[in-house]
């Protein structure tokens, strides 16, 4: 078989797979998230927390007790970082230093998982197992939480409350994570992946070098690094490194884990609201989105235009011989189009289209099929943003599933969308100002450019995937994209759950002759449009003096 | 605790959620995994390792460099692939070059100081290596966008746009002879290090060229560990290493063969030689 059909049929497996495990997965979240009765574990854990698990929260309830949440996970992980020298497994780590610390906990917290330090030189065992990789569970949870608040929002006829966010947190983690985690974990130690406690030791190569092997607990944390889309790798080399990402097959099992959960949450909301339909509408629109760029970034790899891959004779810079072109630019289009940001290859090094389509698959602000959670809010909010376009062209008011999309609920739609145009482009115009900020430019002319608006983009959208040349472990690089992953994060959400609060409220208007079908494909059609529309007039001018520049002549 | 002020409350929850979550997650899951794996997946969750004569010379999946004391490679060995983790397989520093599509021009060292002070674009490192292959298995090492003597082919055109009227061949020190004569009718210079040359026209020039050498032979790996290289590069240097050897070229071929491993399920990844299984193995005989 040819590189170029095998990569095809690498992309078609993992399509029939999505196609057979959405609907068993998505179901299971749906009774998880619907469900009145608690595991006896999950009740020992809200006795212990001190939380009551019956009491409905309205929005603003929900959205404090989210962000109180999240700012003492910082706090802890932050906390954990400055003090490792002082834990158990830290190999001898020296503290990690402050900014640095600020930006991990930030990152990891915000389901970014952007990398200011190289893994194996800075982490002891237990910062990476009972610090960073916690946060890969209740990050992805706490996503998947907000989604759900939003369908209930969308479900519910005049009720105020969404729900609970302590039981929507305990639940994703322990129902839907953990299972999966657990079993894939092991899937991964058998293709390779390390799973152990030991530090560093030294052999004596055949030709009588040493070399340092590495150990710690990878597995675990690499399986729930896809499935919760975060990203943070063990090693510096992310899932390029052997021990992450081993064989061609355990690279098939990781891009599986990363569109897992994302792809099946639309069969969740499709049933929460009553309408499976609906729920294929939105997957469908995610789906064409998917397809087309994972088919685009890969015939662009293989067809490696440029100078250096021209004269290499294939973009084989920065990818594993085991993976080969075409399966690294599967995995580089799915960690891009989720929030995921793992890499299993290096997208600086990418032809410079190529690396372009990974900039617009963040720039799309991460819908298709976009991180667990976030990837779901984010195309709903889109769906009212386009019934909303649609309502303008006939002069009537618009709704979605019966509520009615008034003055202020398009208001914080847009609120929503404007929230990382605007940190990316203002970051990156602020680095592009300044001398000392452009030296930590590796590469020199529109490829430098690139490498910072990937930083912003990257960061913004909580992705955590880089350019890597770029020397971002530096205290303004440290600060400015940890602020841009918190207000990246956090203010989306809380426009979100207020969308969910003020929808909540209403009673649906019944479906009339003049409603718009939202489940049609029709409906897709236009989502897909409004989406790309979106993002091209967003950042087209920058997306034109970097990576066009340097991939068109 | 009912009568602290309720955002004290809400965070006091928060953090003893934290906690015990912490606890179930980051103690009990990744234990209890590691606990399965070191009984059920012992060589694997230690990290694959090979012995020779009882001692552990490496792993199945990490890469090694197979040079000698100076260096250079070892000739009765497969070489890897290029490698940017530290000095080259240093499982403490993994990771990419991250060098641009485009990263053609390199700095040149000014005449008198060390070779190393300047630095070397990502396509005079292909060329480099290509050449380096090329001389070490005994085949042409000339690819697209390289000069013969084995950097980029890259002109500085000056003025930008219009004809041009000086033309500066931008990777070759003087006094090195330019890979081309002329462009558009203007003589080529050589460069003269230490000149800037950021305000011409940067032209790559493709060639005759046609390429021997395999492409994941002039590249460097995501990991710097990679621990294979494609079955075109094993091929190429099976004669050097049989020769050096004194081993027959079939015999050599054979064992390439029983160290290939092809696609997953016939689709997944690419067909790959692992270097280190190869090498234990023709050391063992």
């Amino acid at each position: 078989m040819s590189p170029a059909l095998s990569g095809i049929v690498f992309i078609a497996s993992l399509i029939v797979t999505l196609a057979v495990v959405h609907r068993p997965l998505g179901d299971h979240m749906y009774r998880v998230y619907t469900g009145q009765r608690h595991l006896a574990v999950e009740r020992l854990i809200y006795r212990l927390a001190g939380v009551r698990p019956e009491a409905g929260q309205r929005w603003s309830a929900y959205a404090r007790a989210v962000l109180a949440f999240s700012a003492v996970s910082v706090l802890l992980l932050y906390g954990m970082q400055r003090l490792q020298d002082r834990l158990l497994l830290s190999l001898g780590m020296p503290p990690v230093p402050g900014h640095v610390a600020w930006n991990t906990a930030v990152s990891f917290v915000t389901n970014t998982n952007w990398q200011a330090y190289s893994g194996e030189s800075t982490m002891g065992h237990l910062v990476q197992m009972a610090g960073l990789a916690v946060q890969n569970f209740v990050s992805a949870a706490v996503g998947m939480a907000v989604a759900i608040a939003l369908v209930r929002g969308l479900a519910h006829r005049g009720k105020e409350e969404l729900g609970n966010f302590w039981v929507d947190l305990v639940r994703g983690s322990i129902r839907i994570l953990l299972p999966i985690a657990f079993a894939g974990a092991l899937v991964l130690v058998a293709g390779g992946l390390v799973q152990n406690l030991a530090a560093p030791h030294e052999v004596t190569t055949l030709t009588g070098g040493t070399q340092a092997i590495t150990g710690g607990p990878v597995a675990s944390q690499e399986i729930i690094k896809e499935l919760g889309t975060n990203g943070g790798g063990f090693y510096n080399a992310n899932s390029a490194h052997p021990f992450e990402n081993a064989t061609g097959w355990t690279n098939w099992v990781e891009i599986l884990a990363i569109l897992l959960i994302p792809f099946a949450l639309p069969r969740t909301f499709g049933r929460m609201v009553g309408d499976r339909r609906q729920g294929y509408a939105i997957v469908a629109i995610m789906a064409t989105i998917a397809v087309v760029s994972v088919a685009v970034l890969t015939g662009l790899e293989l067809a490696h235009g440029g100078t250096v891959p021209q004269a290499a004779g294939a973009a084989m810079e920065g990818k594993e011989a085991r993976f080969g072109v075409a399966n690294s630019a599967t995995f580089a289009a799915a960690t891009t189009l989720t929030s995921t940001g793992a890499v299993n290859s290096f997208h600086d090094s990418y032809t410079a289209l190529g690396g372009m389509v990974t900039m617009f698959n963040m720039m799309l602000g991460e819908v298709a099929p976009g991180g667990v959670g976030s990837g779901l809010y984010g195309m709903l909010v889109l769906a009212v943003i386009t019934v909303f376009v649609a309502g303008l062209m006939v002069g009537r008011t618009p709704e979605y599933l019966g509520k009615r999309i008034g003055a202020r609920e398009i208001k914080l739609a847009s609120l929503y969308f404007l929230v990382t145009p605007v940190l990316v482009l203002v970051g990156t115009a602020l680095a592009m100002g300044s001398p000392e900020q452009r030296a930590s430019m590796l590469n020199g002319g529109p490829h430098g450019l690139s490498e910072v608006l990937y930083a912003f983009t990257s960061a913004s959208n909580n992705n955590g995937s880089a350019f890597g040349g770029l020397s971002a472990g530096t205290p303004w690089y440290d600060v400015a994209l940890g602020l841009c992953m918190a207000f990246g994060r956090f203010l989306p959400i809380v426009f979100v759950l207020a969308l969910a609060g003020s929808l909540a409220r209403q009673d649906p208007v019944p479906v009339s002759a003049g409603t718009l079908p939202t489940h049609r494909p029709q409906f897709v059609g236009m989502v897909v449009g409004v989406t790309v529309i979106l993002v091209a007039l967003t950042f087209l001018p920058a997306l034109a003096l970097g990576p066009l520049a340097e991939g068109i002549r | 605790m009912e009568r602290l002020p309720g955002w004290v409350r809400r965070h006091l929850a928060a953090l003893r959620a934290l906690l015990v979550l912490t606890l179930v997650l980051g103690v009990v899951y990744p234990l209890a995994v590691t606990g399965i794996a070191q009984v059920l997946l012992n060589h694997q969750a230690n990290g694959s390792p090979l012995f020779r004569d009882g001692h552990e010379v490496g792993s199945e999946l990490i890469g090694q460099s197979f040079t000698g004391r100076d260096g250079a490679p070892a000739g009765k060995y497969f070489q890897s692939r290029p490698s940017a983790a530290g000095d080259g397989y240093d499982p403490l520093a993994s990771g990419a070059s991250n060098l641009g599509p485009e990263d053609v021009l390199d700095v040149l060292p000014r005449s008198g100081a060390r070779p190393d002070t300047g630095r070397q674009s990502l396509l005079t490192r292909v060329c480099a290596r290509s050449k380096a292959v090329g001389q070490l298995e005994g085949v042409g090492g000339g690819r697209p966008y390289c000069t013969v003597d084995g950097v980029g082919a890259v002109l500085k055109v000056f003025p930008v746009t219009g004809t041009p009227e000086r033309v500066v061949s931008a990777n070759q020190a003087c006094p090195a002879r330019p890979f081309l004569a002329t462009y558009r009718g203007v003589a080529v210079e050589c460069a003269r290090p230490g000149e800037d040359l950021s305000a011409g026209r940067t032209v790559p020039v493709r060639g005759t060229a046609v390429a021997v050498v395999p492409a994941d032979a002039v590249t460097a790996s995501g990991s710097g560990l990679d621990p294979h290289i494609s079955v075109a590069y094993a091929e190429l240097q099976a004669p050097r290493v049989a020769r050096e050897r004194g081993l027959g070229v079939a015999r050599v071929r054979e064992l390439i063969g029983e160290h290939t491993t092809g696609r997953a399920l016939g689709f997944m990844g690419e067909p790959v030689v692992d270097v280190l299984e190869l090498n234990l193995a023709l050391d063992r005989g």
